[in-house]
């Protein structure tokens, strides 16, 4: 691969990696907390309706993963691609 | 001892901390003090990054309006914290392999043109003004109630504090200071609620808490509806606003927040790409603590206080009661003279205002905690106060002594005398800011939750499509640029200071209040820019070589020794 193609390949593999983690971030906050609210509130967990637990919570926690999980497939890729420092 | 002793103590140990790092990281060059010489470990600048970003707002003001709020609330944790994944996966990386020094000078470089440069210098000038002055007041708050001073002079002393650290240590004085004041404000944080979690429902981690049933055997939160309801307020669990409205508003917060300056240069700091995408998961853990806690303090003080109060003798309140009633910020008015407390949702019943400034600096007071928790609470206050302070400042003095003087206005200055004009530019933001903390002009309040709106209908864009967007050229970006900042500057002006007609909330467009149209704005400034590029020349070629070469992480050292 010459190092055109190789930084083409690369781009490509984050850009896919993002739709699906950006994905999950939009379902847990803005579907999950604001969208099905009060669908999910009939559920319960403890003394937490599920949809307000999503919106003060669990959404947060969620984002949190999901960076960590990011920086750890971006730092595979940077090595699969020799693109890592 | 008593709680103003305990105040003095913590509050005078923490400042000498400040100023000792300061003295000791101090910066000797431009470089160290725009970037700290771009040599931050990840997780040390991960705290900076949270103490930075945490501002008296999150520390003192947002449990408080949660507390007040209920699920409404919910907009402040999603979209304060939401937007740190934007950063991470969209932002931080590019912008770090970039490797300048600020936000201008990506939009300067990445769309070959001053006007662009000067564009952004404006944004983010305006952005920082509104949100500092908000701080310092924060500062001054603190210091009248605790330590019983007035709170100008306050307000001065924070000033001065501010001054030496920012203007001695530059970033390199700042990063480390703020790692400190990190641990001061979520020690502050986490003390009181854990406290009050175990004295509430006996579980000591407040998150799980606040799910729990209390001492009756009643979940705290249907406790809280059922209380809500009894006195006439929508309940707790459930929103009073639009649908549409919570949405817009979480998306301009979220976004906002990925455009702040004083957040992106945070990621100019550290060594490599990689460090830039861990600070960034670093900094949203620490920031995390505090948001998870807040929800938790939230229902903590809001049952506290409605048990407290609620049809009380008035004389037999205690004594924090008669205290925050002498800073005005508790107000009793015994409308049908009973002598005893009527709090109630119907405004013409009701007896008591409280400021909700106020709920988390009286929590632990409410609860009775002992007296070194409640002045613990002070010093985190101010340490969040302060370290936004200081990260702002940072940002208007490198844009005014790199972006401008050294980019613009005289490029041929020596790295010396850039120093000492970003240092004096400092300076005079820290009068500025002084003076709008003394003399706070009404629209404070107001435009703090507006600046988010402004970054995310400005900076947003232009970053994004620089980035994944190759084929985006300087006529694009500043038209875009130009059309949502004014849009926003419009839709402010007109439903919060009633210009151009004003308007109520009924007038609002698609039910959108002025706090969540940022994102509508940055929707046409995506429009805009894409539109306007189409149809005119694409970028040279040297331009869509930086493109490529940000989006992969190799070779980010070089950029140090530009």
């Amino acid at each position: 691969m010459t190092d055109k193609q190789k930084a083409k390949a690369y781009w490509k593999k984050n850009l896919k990696y993002l739709s699906i983690l950006l994905s999950i971030w939009f379902l847990v906050s803005y579907v999950f907390g604001i969208l099905l609210v009060e669908q999910l509130n009939t559920i319960r967990i403890g003394g937490f309706k599920l949809g307000f637990w999503f919106a003060q919570q669990g959404a947060i926690y969620v984002f949190v993963i999901l960076i960590f999980v990011y920086i750890r497939l971006m730092n595979r890729l940077d090595k699969k691609f020799n693109l890592d420092e | 001892m008593d709680i103003q002793t305990w105040t003095w103590i913590l509050v005078g140990l923490t400042f000498t901390l400040y100023i000792g790092i300061a003295i000791w990281s101090r910066a000797s060059t431009t470089g160290e003090f725009y970037v700290a010489g771009k040599g931050v470990h990840p997780i040390a600048n991960g705290l900076a990054t949270a103490a930075d970003w945490m501002s008296a707002a999150s520390f003192i003001s947002m449990a408080g309006i949660i507390s007040f709020n209920g699920y409404d609330g919910s907009v402040y944790l999603m979209g304060w914290t939401g937007g740190y994944v934007l950063l991470a996966l969209l932002l931080a990386p590019y912008l770090r392999k970039f490797g300048k020094f600020t936000v201008p000078d990506f939009i300067g470089d990445r769309y070959y043109s001053n006007v662009a440069r000067v564009v952004a210098v404006l944004c983010a000038l305006i952005v920082s003004f509104t949100y500092i002055a908000g701080q310092m007041r924060g500062v001054g708050l603190v210091f009248s109630r605790f330590l019983e001073v007035n709170i100008n002079t306050g307000v001065i002393i924070g000033m001065f504090i501010v001054l030496f650290y920012a203007v001695l240590g530059g970033m390199k004085g700042i990063t480390y200071t703020q790692v400190a004041q990190y641990c001061v404000l979520i020690f502050a944080f986490m003390v009181p609620a854990i406290f009050i979690s175990i004295q509430m429902t006996g579980n000591p981690i407040p998150q799980l808490g606040f799910g729990s049933r209390g001492e009756d055997g009643v979940y705290l939160l249907e406790k809280l509806d059922g209380l809500h309801r009894e006195l006439g307020f929508h309940e707790y669990t459930s929103g009073s606003k639009s649908k549409i409205d919570v949405f817009f508003i979480t998306a301009a917060l979220m976004v906002g927040t990925a455009g702040l300056p004083h957040v992106i240069v945070r990621f100019f700091t550290v060594k490599k790409v990689s460090d830039a995408r861990k600070s960034a998961g670093w900094a949203l853990l620490f920031i995390a603590f505090l948001y998870t806690t807040a929800p938790a303090i939230a229902v903590f003080s809001r049952i506290n206080m409605i048990e407290t109060v609620s049809n009380k003798k008035y004389d037999e309140v205690p004594e924090w009661f008669t205290n925050w009633e002498t800073t005005g910020l508790i107000v009793f008015n015994d409308k049908n003279n009973d002598g005893k407390i009527q709090y109630v949702a119907d405004a013409s019943k009701n007896e008591l205002t409280i400021d909700k400034d106020i709920m988390v600096l009286a929590n632990p007071e409410i609860a009775n905690l002992p007296n070194w928790v409640i002045a613990l609470v002070a010093a985190g206050a101010l340490a969040a106060a302060l370290s936004t302070a200081a990260g702002l400042l940072l940002v208007i003095s490198s844009s005014i002594s790199h972006d401008l003087i050294k980019k613009i206005i005289n490029p041929k200055i020596s790295d010396k005398g850039e120093l000492l004009a970003a240092r004096l530019s400092a300076v005079v933001a820290v009068v500025i800011a002084g003076y709008f903390g003394i003399n706070p002009p009404g629209f404070v309040a107001a435009t703090v939750a507006l600046a988010f709106g402004l970054a995310a209908a400005s900076f947003f864009p232009a970053i994004i499509l620089g980035i994944f967007y190759k084929r985006m050229n300087k006529e694009g970006a500043i038209a875009g640029m130009l059309v949502g900042i004014l849009l926003m500057l419009f839709y402010m002006l007109k439903f919060k200071f009633g210009w151009f007609g004003g308007g109520t909330k009924s007038d609002w467009w698609f039910g959108i209040s002025p706090e969540g149209f940022g994102t509508v704005a940055m929707v046409v400034n995506f429009i805009v820019s894409i539109v306007v590029s189409a149809f005119t020349p694409e970028p040279p070629e040297n331009v869509q070589q930086i493109v490529e070469n940000i989006r992969i992480p190799s070779g980010a050292g070089e950029a140090i020794e530009h």
